[in-house]
């Protein structure tokens, strides 16, 4: 099962590669890890996005704690949750492609960013069905670039992460 | 107090009340070695490789329960020391290992002797850090020290650049630590302890299984009141042994690959397990699949709770320090009403009875070759048991765990979680330092000792007394084994081929050396040793039957029942 962890960790040198090392040494999964200072700038805010078991999320999850710059750790998607990831998509768009493309963007609720005569950049927030969903819904031999941010995510209503 | 950084560093090991510091120097710490020159409030000792300071600031440790410190220099001081500290962590020893590092203007350039210590050591530490500025020293030192000793204990390192030894700052060494992101539980939940004292009283078929968790948290008396109060069998992991009497008949003696038939069987068949600080670790169950096949209800002691459900599921997890959860489960066995199932137990002791008079220990020494079995029998009784034993790693290290019977915690020092080749004689150093009066013997092998001969060197310059009992079969002995049981006999590259004469070696560092190649010579040599030569290092190479192998044995991957026995083959 796709899971989300949700870290609040220390904002000090060194604090991604612990984590990033655990995954790593322990033959755990990374789809996407995404980390930020937060409002308080000594703690960083970091989601993973990891594929496994309920035993394997759960030993994520204890040893994501036993690091010592580990503030918290939850796993957002045990309850009602919330994701967005951002993409930034740079697309050839000449000719009767420039319409089509402004078409779909709209669609998607994207916006387009940066023009030039031969491109666009549009920029598209969601979850990542709705990312892929739109790379699927454009012709993809227009694609000359694309950047995700990985996802973050936060629990909905009264689920507060925080020290 | 305005001082340098070399100057805190030393004051701040003197306010942690360090006895040794085991090290060796070099360039990026030279303002720390001369600090540590005018001062004589604790000691340096002056190994013969880095890792044989950490080996010995880890057997320091292991044998006395205070935190064992060392000091290397950067780069290959660092990379050496690495060893030692990987065994450190896989063992959980409270170690604070210091390092030198280039002048912080020098990071990232490649500079002489520089290494990315803390990117090498990151995953065999529970933490490390670098200090970059002078005013975090203290507090950082103060950290390690803390980190070291408190939840689940392990080595912490912390790489200091050279500039930041000679920078000054205002000196105060702080009172206390508190991290918000570390708070390690102690206490066990109560309601959990109702739980396993309400299992462990309707058991029928109870197994007490411990290990190395009872000795670092210093557990061991608790554990025996404990045993004691419920009449159930125990058995210890290689890491456990002496945390329970090795000599008591509740002792089922070591389980796993090299267990005995009735702590195996025991395991195997019990319906309730109570696990205190183990770790179900493979060469201690198996396969976890076989174990499963007979359910059995775990209570698990332990205080990382990632080392609960890692490898096995269990009913009842109790997160906490293995000697605060165990007097609480003591003080509410004491107020159930319920007693043990008397006539269940005494069933069960049948058929335990039953796995032991298998005797699966049991080999002949005949008249002209010499059994390693029977040496480590004899350094027992020669020694009264009550030698603190360290052991390299092989099947000299799987006999002295079955044969010497340790009744006391903290006197078998072993390598158990790495299996590192070279601790055997560094580690016997570091228990000297420890426990100056008491007997200190180190078992090995002819491999492993050459890993780090050269401490003998270092042995003779602090007149260390150590017994070094070499069981020699010219073979790597334990890859020896698996080659004749499961590669068809091909022993590639397992014969030691030009091996030294050890008795000349030992006299040429200084030492008394002794060959023993006769059964009858094994005792007399053996006391000579130890009352003779009492204060002397005596290197006794013992030669022995080259075809011995560790018996019972469970294949890797199978299952703790599916033991091979001497007499199987
Ligand atoms: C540093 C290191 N290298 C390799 C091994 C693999 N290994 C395990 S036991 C062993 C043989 C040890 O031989 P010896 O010290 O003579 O002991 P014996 O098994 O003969 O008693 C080897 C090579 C190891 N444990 N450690």
């Amino acid at each position: 099962m796709r899971h989300i962890i949700s870290i609040l960790l220390e904002n000090e040198a060194g604090a991604l590669s612990r984590v990033s090392g655990l995954f790593s040494a322990r033959a755990f999964n990374i789809e996407s890890l995404t980390v930020a200072p937060t409002e308080d700038p000594s703690l960083s805010r970091m989601t993973i996005v990891s594929v496994g078991s309920d035993d394997v999320i759960e030993q994520i999850t204890k040893q994501l704690n036993k690091l010592i710059e580990v503030v918290k750790v939850v796993d957002l998607s045990e309850a009602a949750h919330i994701e967005r990831e951002l993409m930034l998509v740079k697309v050839r768009a000449t000719g009767k492609d420039r319409e089509e493309m402004k078409r779909i963007a709209d669609i998607f609720r994207g916006r387009i960013i940066d023009v030039t005569e031969s491109t666009y950049v549009i920029e598209l927030t969601g979850n990542n069905a709705k990312l892929d969903a739109f790379l699927d819904a454009i012709d993809r031999t227009l694609i000359l670039e694309t950047v995700r941010t990985g996802v973050c995510g936060i629990g909905r209503g009264d689920r507060i992460l925080k020290v | 107090m305005v001082l340098t950084g070399a100057e805190i560093l030393i004051r701040c090991l003197q306010e942690e009340k360090v006895e040794f510091v085991f090290g060796y120097p070099g360039g990026s710490v030279l303002y720390i070695y001369d600090e540590m020159f005018k001062q004589d409030k604790f000691k340096h000792v002056l190994v013969r490789h880095e890792q044989a300071a950490v080996h010995a600031a880890d057997a320091y440790s292991r044998s006395s329960q205070k935190i064992g410190v060392c000091l290397v220099t950067s780069g290959p001081g660092v990379t050496n020391a690495v060893t030692g500290i990987a065994t450190a962590y896989m063992d959980s020893i409270p170690l604070v290992v210091i390092t030198g590092q280039v002048p912080t203007a020098y990071i990232g350039q490649d500079a002489f002797q520089e290494c990315d210590t803390v990117g090498i050591t990151r995953p065999c530490v529970k933490h490390n850090f670098l200090v970059k500025d002078v005013k975090d020293l203290a507090t950082t030192i103060k950290k390690a020290f803390y980190l070291a000793k408190t939840g689940r204990p392990g080595p912490v390192l912390v790489d200091i650049p050279k500039d930041v030894t000679n920078h000054k700052c205002e000196f105060s060494y702080p009172k206390s630590v508190t991290m918000r992101s570390y708070n390690p539980v102690t206490k066990g939940h109560t309601g959990q302890i109702k739980k396993a004292v309400q299992l462990l009283l309707e058991a029928k078929r109870p197994m007490i299984y411990a290990g190395g968790g009872v000795i670092l948290s210093d557990a061991a008396e608790l554990l025996k009141k404990l045993v004691k109060a419920l009449g159930f069998p125990i058995t210890n992991t290689l890491m456990g042994l002496g945390g329970y009497p090795g000599t008591d008949p509740q002792f089922l003696g070591m389980l796993g690959m090299h267990g005995t038939v009735e702590a195996n069987m025991a395991m195997q068949h019990c319906d309730v397990l109570l696990a205190i600080g183990a770790r179900f670790d493979d060469r201690v169950i198996g396969s976890p699949d076989h174990f499963a096949e007979q359910p059995r209800k775990i209570i698990h002691i332990d205080i990382d709770p990632s080392s609960i459900s890692k490898r096995v599921k269990v009913d009842v997890p109790i997160v906490g320090g293995v000697s605060e959860v165990l007097e609480d489960l003591m003080k509410q066995l004491e107020l159930a009403e319920a007693k043990p199932d008397a006539k269940a137990l005494a069933d069960w002791w049948q058929q335990i009875a039953e796995w032991r008079a298998k005797d699966c220990l049991k080999y002949k020494q005949g008249s002209k070759l010499i059994m390693p079995q029977f040496v480590i029998q004899k350094l027992y009784e020669v020694t009264g048991g009550n030698a603190f034993v360290s052991s390299d790693v092989g099947q000299h290290q799987m006999w002295a765990a079955q044969y010497y019977k340790f009744d006391k915690p903290r006197r078998w020092i072993n390598s158990g979680g790495l299996g590192t080749m070279g601790f055997g004689l560094p580690a016997a150093m570091g228990v000297h330092f420890a426990n100056p009066k008491a007997t200190v013997a180190c078992v090995t092998g002819e491999a492993s000792i050459q890993m780090c001969i050269q401490e003998l060197s270092t042995c003779k310059q602090y007149r260390l007394p150590i017994k070094i009992i070499n069981l020699n079969n010219r073979y790597l002995g334990m890859v020896r084994q698996w080659q004749e049981m499961f590669h068809g006999n091909r022993y590639a590259e397992s014969y030691i081929d030009a091996l030294p004469d050890f008795v000349k070696l030992a006299e040429a560092y200084g030492h008394v050396g002794m060959q023993i190649t006769k059964p009858e010579d094994v005792e007399p040599a053996l006391r000579r040793a130890f009352t003779e030569h009492k204060n002397d290092l005596v290197f006794m190479d013992f030669i022995t039957d080259q075809t011995a192998n560790v018996f019972p044995m469970v294949a890797a991957g199978k299952g703790l029942s599916q033991m091979i026995l001497a007499e199987d083959l």
